[in-house]
């Protein structure tokens, strides 16, 4: 008898725990601020972004993991006439989160509002290939054609970041299609975002999900303190971690942290090469040179970079696209090697010469620039530290300036009084097409040397013209070509002197199940709808 | 050399000599306690140190031994390597230094500020005392550390660390005479009228040769007491202004840039904290041999 109850106690504990397993809890990670708005169209920060992507529903999404477009809201779609036009046909029979049906009629309005040159939105640039806007015809109520002016290459995967709204409903845009939706809003505080009882996916065996009943975003500026809460137990996941932390973090519960390789963020040295900037011309004609820019790249000792200041989770970048974006990165280019005998030889032909105290150039100046950065990066304060004294090696004197960001941004973008800058770039898409501000010589962000009304050099003029090619071309293959040459140019000429591509490291609580940690935004949590809470795990 | 009158007595003219440097340096110190002897030796032991490390062959503040990053404490590192492989000994040594005799050059500056303008206002009195009076208020209500960080982003970008030091501690002593000046002022006002002061100007001394010879010899031990605080203050300040990253640049060490560090207070090694204790040390030693213990000024 007394057998049968401690086996009884055994089932009912093992059943109990597997339910908990299997039930909804709540999920609590931190953002950095406030989001600026809950518009999904209107989105232009970090923040809000998070917000989006865990509310909105769209009609296709890349998958993080495999970079591959997946149907969501659509069931199909099909691009045609020469790429500008897309039809989409809809799964049917699905609700907005307060229970309103989901039509076409839904897309129709997305696409116009979105469209709507009032609105101002950021995610509409992409679309915009003229001033015309877009003819939608809705041909059926889970059938739409949406036709552009002109062809937008890569035109379907630009929809992964258009959240489709309600037409009819009178909650407007807090009714969702995502997985959750906005239930409660403390301004500075928090965020609760509830289960969408109506959200259209369910798993193998037929549950209807996500698992999650809440997500608790907590506004948290401070990085020191989500670290002592997340070690609390008090939040379940942190998104992007500095390196120093995560190994900490790694030597006192390796289970808890995860690298997930590349990410689409690199760090980067340029030079102010702006013609009507206030630098000094020799300093002009140094940074102007190819063998200069070389030289300083050969200079630098990555591999150290990576080692010291990355504990090992970056790899030395070779250019503009991280091995990440694994289609549109050139695989025949490899970081320039840390050499600095042949950095002297660079020098040498072009006309520098070396000193007990140092590198001269040839009208006798000592070869001394100052670089910027932004004030309490440790990271890249301590990049800058380094560069001073593989430079040193060479016989250049970098001085290191920290800047508060304003400043900086100032400096970078109206003043143009700076030297040198080391600052990050972020992709956060993989459509060479989304790069077009920064490498068309006309473009403002063109950091070196922006704006220009025709380009400075010659291979400038080549990286504008391969550019708007790939970007009218249809054929992938094509355009793959023609990025893969704007790469090589930009190995050859280092307008920026790429520098590391930083890992994607995050950090789970050992209760959360599912993660599924991707080197693309938003890493840890793209596939949220997936995971699931165990409260099996005792309290760490 | 100035020449100064015995203060107090009545008519008492004769004037004594009193070298620039005494006005500051010397007496009027409590004698005799223990602690304060103990502060003064911990003092020069910091300050000797911290001259002596430029005479150890290959100490570099700036080295990076970068196969030994974050090293314990060892013989060859007794206080460790930092994240780059750099020395934190050496580094905390030069930091002494720089810190230590850069705060003490600035509190003379701001005291000699103190006295001009605070005496000024306090001798002339009228429009003059009202006209000074305002700026103090005014002085004293100012956030600064935002005209710090302003004047900190409008140095030349190629300015040596060196410059950048330099720059931050004048920006200090800048705008740090505010307080001592309204207590010089308030001490002039005092001896304004006094009869030593009366019968100097009766025998036809100027108005300047007042104020240098017989006024300021008086207020040398509040002059020194604020002398010997302000050196704790702008201490203090080089910290604040380092930790947010705006003092010295890299790889030029001061205690605020050493302080920088303990910014991820998680991931921290017990001998980072070296530069935090340097600073309490000599802080708590500073207002040991503060005349008074600095509490009275």
């Amino acid at each position: 008898m007394k057998n049968f109850f401690c086996r009884t106690a055994i089932l009912a504990a093992t059943l109990a725990g597997s339910s908990l397993a299997q039930s909804g809890g709540e999920l609590r990670f931190c953002l950095r601020a406030d989001p600026k708005t809950f518009d999904p169209l209107r989105v232009e920060d970090d923040n809000s972004e998070t917000v989006r992507y865990i509310t909105g529903g769209v009609l296709l999404r890349v998958n993080r993991k495999t970079q591959e477009l997946s149907p969501e809201l659509a069931r199909s779609w099909k691009v045609d006439q020469q790429g500008r036009r897309i039809t989409f046909h809809l799964r049917t029979g699905l609700s907005f989160s307060d229970g309103t049906p989901f039509t076409a009629d839904d897309v129709a309005y997305t696409v116009t509002r979105l469209m709507d040159p009032k609105l101002h939105s950021a995610t509409a640039d992409p679309f915009r290939s003229s001033d015309a806007p877009p003819q939608i015809a809705v041909t059926a109520r889970d059938t739409i054609a949406i036709t552009f002016a002109t062809p937008i290459s890569g035109l379907e995967r630009l929809f992964d970041q258009v959240a489709i709204l309600s037409r009819h409903s009178p909650k407007k845009i807090a009714a969702v299609m995502g997985p959750f939706f906005v239930s409660e809003y403390k301004p500075g505080v928090e965020i609760v975002l509830s289960r969408n009882p109506y959200y259209w996916k369910l798993d193998a065996n037929g549950q209807r999900m996500p698992y999650l009943d809440r997500i608790r975003l907590q506004i948290q500026q401070n990085r020191d303190m989500e670290l002592v809460r997340f070690r609390r137990g008090e939040l379940d996941l942190i998104n992007s971690l500095d390196p120093e932390v995560f190994e900490q973090l790694a030597r006192q519960s390796p289970e808890s942290v995860s690298d997930a390789g590349a990410s689409l963020e690199s760090e980067m040295l340029w030079f102010n090469q702006v013609p009507t900037s206030a630098i000094p011309a020799h300093k002009r004609e140094w940074f102007a040179s190819q063998d200069f820019r070389r030289a300083v790249s050969e200079a630098i000792n990555r591999a150290d970079l990576v080692k010291l200041v990355y504990k090992g989770h970056a790899a030395p970048a070779a250019g503009l696209i991280s091995p990440a974006n694994k289609f549109w990165v050139n695989r025949s280019l490899a970081p320039h090697p840390f050499d600095a005998r042949s950095a002297t030889a660079r020098l040498v032909k072009a006309g520098f010469t070396s000193h007990s105290d140092g590198l001269y150039d040839r009208a006798g100046h000592r070869v001394e620039f100052s670089v910027v950065t932004n004030a309490g990066n440790k990271t890249r304060e301590r990049i800058a530290v380094m560069l001073q004294q593989d430079l040193e090696h060479i016989g250049i004197k970098l001085n290191v300036v920290t800047l508060d960001f304003p400043s900086l941004i100032e400096r970078m973008t109206q003043t143009f009084q700076y030297e040198a800058c080391l600052l990050g770039l972020t992709n956060l898409d993989l459509d060479p097409s989304a790069q077009m501000n920064v490498w068309l010589s006309s473009a403002a962000d063109h950091q070196w040397n922006p704006n220009q009304k025709t380009p400075a050099t010659p291979w400038e003029a080549e990286i504008d013209r391969l550019m708007r090619a790939q970007a009218a071309e249809l054929r992938l293959a094509e355009r793959k070509r023609l990025f893969d040459q704007v790469q090589q140019i930009v190995w050859e000429q280092e307008p920026f002197i790429y520098l590391i591509n930083k890992n994607s490291l995050m950090a789970f609580s050992p209760q959360l199940r599912n993660q599924a940690p991707a080197a693309i935004q938003p890493q840890a949590y793209w596939n949220i709808d997936q995971m699931k809470k165990s409260t099996l795990v005792a309290g760490r | 050399m100035l020449e100064a009158p015995l203060p107090g007595g009545r008519g008492s003219v004769e004037p004594v000599r009193v070298s620039a440097a005494s006005i500051l340096l010397a007496e009027p110190r409590p004698q005799g306690s223990g602690m304060t002897k103990l502060a003064e030796i911990i003092l020069v032991v910091l300050l000797t140190a911290s001259l002596a490390i430029g005479l150890v062959p290959g100490a570099s503040y700036s080295h990076q031994n970068r196969d030994i990053t974050a090293a314990a404490p060892s013989l060859k590192f007794p206080l460790g390597t930092d994240d780059l492989g750099r020395d934190r000994l050496t580094r905390l040594l030069y930091a002494t230094r720089i810190s230590m005799l850069l705060a003490a050059t600035a509190a003379a500056a701001t005291i000699a500020l103190a006295f001009l303008i605070g005496g000024l206002a306090g001798y002339y009195g009228g429009l003059c005392d009202r006209l000074i009076a305002s700026i103090l208020d005014l002085m004293l209500s100012l956030p600064w550390l935002f005209l710090l960080l302003a004047v900190r982003a409008l140095l030349p970008l190629n300015a040596s660390p060196v410059t950048s030091l330099i720059a931050t501690y004048a920006m200090m002593a800048a705008v740090g005479w505010a307080a001592p000046a309204r207590i010089v002022r308030a001490g002039v006002r005092n001896f304004r009228h006094s009869e030593f002061v009366l019968q100097a100007r009766a025998q036809g001394c100027p108005e300047t040769r007042v104020l240098l010879r017989h006024i300021l010899p008086n207020l040398r031990p509040v002059l020194v007491a604020q002398f010997w605080t302000a050196i704790p203050v702008f201490i203090l300040a080089e910290a604040n202004l380092g930790f947010l990253g705006l003092s010295a640049s890299d790889p030029f060490p001061t205690w605020g840039t050493l302080l920088k560090e303990l910014q991820s207070p998680l991931l921290l090694r017990p001998e980072a904290f070296a530069p935090a204790v340097a600073i309490a040390v000599s802080l708590l030693c500073f207002k040991l041999i503060t005349p008074w213990g600095g509490s009275q000024v």
